[in-house]
C-alpha cells in the first residue's frame, strides 16, 4: 500500500501515523522503484504508472504469488498527468507532430496493462473508472469472479494520483479547503472543503481460507445519490440483514469523514440513527481525499483485524473496541456515492 | 441452474442512424457513415475522415428532453438516448428501473467540454469556466444516464480503453448469472474529441481516406462517435413478464495479450484467448460460429494479428466475418456496444453485414471477409470482437433465443 502514510513497507501499523501541518494536499512519497520495476521499463513510465506496477509487484512478492489470475484496478481519473500533457501539447502544438506516448499512457487501464505486461500475464484484466464507486466495483467483480471460480488469486487495487494542475481544478470547483490545514484536525475546521490526497494499494484475494490470510473480504455493496436519509440508512440496514449482522456486532466502524462540513453530516446522522453505542473511526486525515480512498481504509481495516489492535489516531469515539470481528467501512463521495464494506477476522 | 441472460431491449445512435432502424437501414443499404469533420473546431476539420453524428450539441438536447440545457457533455448525451431507447423497448417500469445496474464503458468521458475548459485554464489557471470540467471523469456521463432513466443501485463505469463496453456486457452477463441483479442496462459511449483525434493521429495509424478493414492496402483506422446499450435479463424474470427476447449472451471471454501497450502479438495470443475463452463459457463448438463481427479496425497491426488469432480458433473453417468500423468508423468505448447490437440484429433479421470497402485479401493470410450482404441466412450463434490498448481483448457470443 502506498500513501502519505509510511505503509508501503508496513513497519507503520500500528505504531503511529505522521500528521501534517501547514498542507494543502498530501501526497506519497515515492518508493524506490528500482527494486521492483526494470529501470528501462520504468524510465517510460508516468508517475502513476510506475506507483501502481510498484505497489502491486509488491503485493504479489510479498505473497508469494508469481501470476494472478485475474488483474482487477480501480481509478476515479486514471493517469492524469499524461492526459494533462497530451491535452496541453494539442494546444501548444497547434495539433501538429505530437509526441503519442503521454496519448497513449493517458488511458485508465494503462496501470492493468503494465502489470499484465511485467509479468506477462494473459489472464482477465479489466479497469473500472467510476468517481467513489472505482474500488468498490473493483471488489465487486473480483468476489464475484471467486464466486465462480474459488481457486483464483486475484489481484485487486487501486490507484489515483494529484497533480498540480488537477488540485487547482478541483479546489475551484470547492472540493477543498481554501486555507492550509493540519491534516490531523481536519474534522475540527466545521467548513466546507477537504483535503486531497492520493494512493494506491493492492491486495492478493482468493475465495478459500489460508494460513496466512490477512482478513475476511465479506460483503461490499453500492448504492447512488439516496433522496433522503431514510432512503439511506434503509441501504445500510438492508446490507446488514443481507449478510446476518446487527450493527451491535461491529466492532469498528470506519467513516469515510473528510472535514467538509456539507458532506460529513451523512456520518453523523448514519451514526447517530444507526450505531450509536458503536466503536467509530475514521482515515482521511491520514491519506487525503480521494476517489479510491476506500482502499486505503480496506487495507487499514485488513491489518487492524490481523493484529486486533487499533492504531492511535484512529478512533472518534470514546468507546474502544474490545475484540474486533468486524469491520464497516461506510464511504460517500459528495452525498453522491455510497459505499460499505465489511470485513472480518479470519 | 445458472440463469441463461437474455436481451430484452437495445439503443444505439451512430454515424449511421440515430436509433436501431435507421441503423438497420443503413447496414442493408451499404450507407457508411464516414464523412469529413465537421462539428469540431481542429486543423482536422474538413479534412479528416471520421464516422461522426452530424448533429450539434444543442439538437442533442433537444433530443433528450426539450429544455433541459448546459453542462451535460456530448458523452452523456449521446449515452441518453442510447441507454432510454434500449430501457423503452424493454418495458421497464420505475421500480424496475431503480433496483437495476447501470454498466456504462466510455475512454475519455467528458472530454468534450474539459478540452473547451482546458485551452484558457493552461494559460491562466484562474481562467476558464469551472463548469467545463465537471463532466471531465468517466463516472459523470453514467451518472447522468443514471439519473435520466432513474437508476439508483449499482452503478459502474469500465474504462478498458476500445475493449470498454464489450466488458461492460460481460460484467452483466455475470451479474445476471449470478442472480445479484434481475435487470442489468450495459453498454458504452464516446464522443469524437480534440483528444483523441489527435492521440490516433500522432500514433499515424488513422487512414486519411475510408478506411479497408482486412485489406492487404488497408491504411489506418477511422475514428468515430456513438453510444449503444442492451437490456439484459434472466430467462425466468424475462418470460415471467413475458418480454421478448431479442438474442441470449451465451459467452464472454476477456484476457490480455501481455505484448505491448498498443501492438498486438504477431500471434494474436491475447485475441486467440479471449475467443477461446468465450466459446468454452458459451459451451458451443468454433463449427457453431454463424458470423463474426471482427474488430477489424483497418489498422496493419490488428487485422493482421486478429487474422491469425481467427485462423488459429477457426482453422480451415472459417465463419462468414466482417469488420462494420468502415461503416461506423472505430468509436473506441462505445465500439463493443455498437457492435454488439449489430450482431442482436444480424440474429433478429438473418442477415451478414458486408465489409465494405474491401478489395484484396491479405496476402500472409487464407481469410476473406464477406464483401457482399448475405439475408435470409440462418444465424444461431453470432461472435463479436473488441480489443484495446493495454492488450485488452475481449470476445462475446450473442446466440438466437
Amino acid at each position: 500500500m502506498l500513501s502519505p502514510q509510511k505503509t508501503f513497507d508496513e513497519k507503520i501499523f500500528p505504531a503511529g501515523f505522521t500528521a501534517f501541518d501547514n498542507v494543502s494536499y498530501l501526497k506519497c512519497e515515492d518508493p524506490v522503484y528500482g527494486s521492483y520495476i526494470d529501470p528501462m521499463a520504468s524510465r517510460r513510465m508516468s508517475r502513476i504508472v510506475k506507483m501502481g506496477v510498484c505497489t502491486a509487484i509488491k503485493c504479489l512478492k510479498d505473497n508469494n504469488v508469481d501470476m494472478p489470475d485475474a488483474i482487477i484496478t480501480g481509478t476515479g481519473l486514471g493517469c492524469i498527468e499524461d492526459t494533462e500533457k497530451f491535452l496541453g501539447s494539442i494546444y501548444a502544438y497547434d495539433e501538429k507532430l505530437l509526441n503519442p506516448t503521454p496519448f497513449i499512457q493517458s488511458t485508465h487501464n494503462t496501470v492493468a496493462g503494465a502489470i499484465a505486461l511485467t509479468l506477462k500475464c494473459n489472464n482477465y484484466n479489466t479497469t473500472y473508472a467510476h468517481r467513489g464507486f472505482s474500488f468498490e466495483t473493483a471488489l465487486q467483480d473480483t468476489i464475484l469472479m471467486l464466486q465462480e471460480r474459488p481457486s483464483m488469486k486475484i489481484l485487486t487495487g487501486s490507484f489515483d494520483e494529484i497533480t498540480p494542475a488537477a488540485f487547482e481544478i478541483t479546489r475551484r470547483l470547492g472540493m477543498w479547503k481554501n486555507h492550509p490545514v493540519n491534516s490531523f484536525h481536519l474534522n475540527r475546521y466545521n467548513n466546507r472543503g477537504s483535503l486531497a490526497g492520493e494512493g494506491v494499494a493492492f491486495f492478493i484475494m482468493g475465495g478459500s481460507h489460508e494460513p496466512g490470510d490477512i482478513a475476511e473480504m465479506k460483503a461490499v455493496h453500492t448504492f447512488y445519490s439516496p433522496e433522503n436519509d431514510q432512503k439511506l440508512t434503509a441501504q445500510i440496514v438492508h446490507f446488514l440483514n443481507e449478510n446476518n449482522i446487527q450493527p451491535g456486532q461491529i466492532d469498528l466502524l470506519l467513516l469515510g469523514m473528510n472535514g467538509d462540513s456539507r458532506f460529513d453530516k451523512y456520518y453523523d446522522m448514519v451514526t447517530g440513527k444507526l450505531f450509536p453505542a458503536n466503536s467509530v473511526g475514521w482515515y482521511k486525515h491520514l491519506c487525503g481525499e480521494y476517489d479510491t480512498s476506500s482502499s486505503f481504509a480496506a487495507g487499514l481495516a485488513a491489518k487492524i483485524l490481523k493484529n486486533q489492535q487499533v492504531p492511535e489516531g484512529i478512533l472518534i469515539s470514546k468507546k474502544k473496541p474490545a475484540g474486533i470481528d468486524r469491520i464497516l467501512i461506510y464511504n460517500q463521495l459528495r452525498g453522491s456515492e455510497h459505499s460499505l464494506i465489511l470485513l472480518a477476522k479470519c | 441452474m445458472q440463469q441463461r441472460v437474455l436481451v430484452t431491449g437495445i439503443g444505439i445512435i451512430s454515424s449511421i442512424g440515430l436509433n436501431a432502424d435507421e441503423v438497420s437501414q443503413a447496414m442493408v443499404n451499404e450507407r457508411s457513415g464516414i464523412g469529413r469533420l465537421s462539428l469540431i473546431n481542429s486543423v482536422h476539420k474538413d479534412v479528416l475522415p471520421v464516422g461522426e453524428i452530424k448533429i450539434g450539441n444543442a439538437e442533442l438536447e433537444e433530443m433528450v428532453r426539450p429544455g433541459i440545457k448546459g453542462y451535460y457533455s456530448r458523452t452523456a448525451l449521446l449515452g441518453m438516448i442510447a441507454a432510454r431507447q434500449a430501457v423503452e423497448q424493454s418495458v421497464l417500469d420505475d421500480q424496475t428501473l431503480r433496483n437495476a445496474a447501470l454498466i456504462s464503458a466510455t475512454t475519455v468521458g467528458g472530454m468534450d467540454r474539459t478540452e473547451t475548459f482546458y485551452r484558457t485554464f493552461m494559460k491562466d489557471q484562474q481562467k476558464g469556466k469551472i463548469s467545463g470540467v465537471i463532466s471531465h471523469d468517466c463516472g459523470d456521463s453514467t451518472e447522468r444516464i443514471a439519473d435520466f432513466i432513474g437508476v439508483k443501485g449499482f452503478l459502474s463505469t469500465i474504462n478498458t480503453a476500445c475493449s470498454s463496453s464489450a466488458n461492460a456486457v460481460m460484467l452483466g452477463a455475470r451479474l445476471i448469472k449470478s442472480g445479484r441483479y434481475s435487470t442489468v442496462i450495459a453498454g458504452g459511449v464516446d464522443a469524437l474529441t480534440l483528444f483523441t483525434i489527435n492521440g490516433f493521429n500522432s500514433l499515424m495509424i488513422l487512414d486519411r481516406d475510408h478506411c479497408k478493414p482486412f485489406d492487404e492496402n488497408r491504411n489506418g483506422l477511422n475514428l468515430g462517435e456513438g453510444a449503444a446499450f442492451l437490456v439484459l435479463e434472466p430467462e425466468e424474470v424475462a418470460l415471467k413478464n413475458n418480454k421478448k427476447a431479442i438474442a441470449e449472451v451465451k459467452g464472454y471471454g476477456n484476457a490480455c495479450d501481455a505484448y505491448h501497450q498498443t501492438a498486438s502479438s504477431p500471434e494474436g495470443q491475447g485475441a486467440w484467448l479471449a475467443m477461446s475463452k468465450a466459446l468454452q463459457i458459451s459451451g458451443i463448438q468454433p463449427a457453431d460460429i454463424d458470423y463474426i463481427n471482427a474488430h477489424g479496425t483497418g489498422t496493419k497491426n490488428n487485422d493482421l494479428s486478429e487474422g491469425v488469432a481467427i485462423e488459429r480458433i477457426f482453422g480451415d473453417k472459417i465463419p462468414p466475418f466482417s469488420s462494420t468500423k468502415a461503416y461506423t468508423g472505430h468509436t473506441l468505448g462505445a465500439a463493443g456496444a455498437i457492435e454488439a447490437v449489430l450482431s442482436v440484429m444480424a440474429i433478429q433479421n438473418n442477415r451478414i453485414y458486408p465489409n465494405i470497402n474491401f478489395s484484396t485479401a491479405m496476402h500472409d493470410l487464407r481469410l476473406r471477409p464477406v464483401t457482399t450482404l448475405i439475408s435470409n441466412v440462418k444465424i444461431n450463434n453470432v461472435m463479436s470482437n473488441s480489443f484495446g490498448f493495454a492488450g485488452n481483448n475481449s470476445s462475446l457470443i450473442f446466440s438466437k433465443y
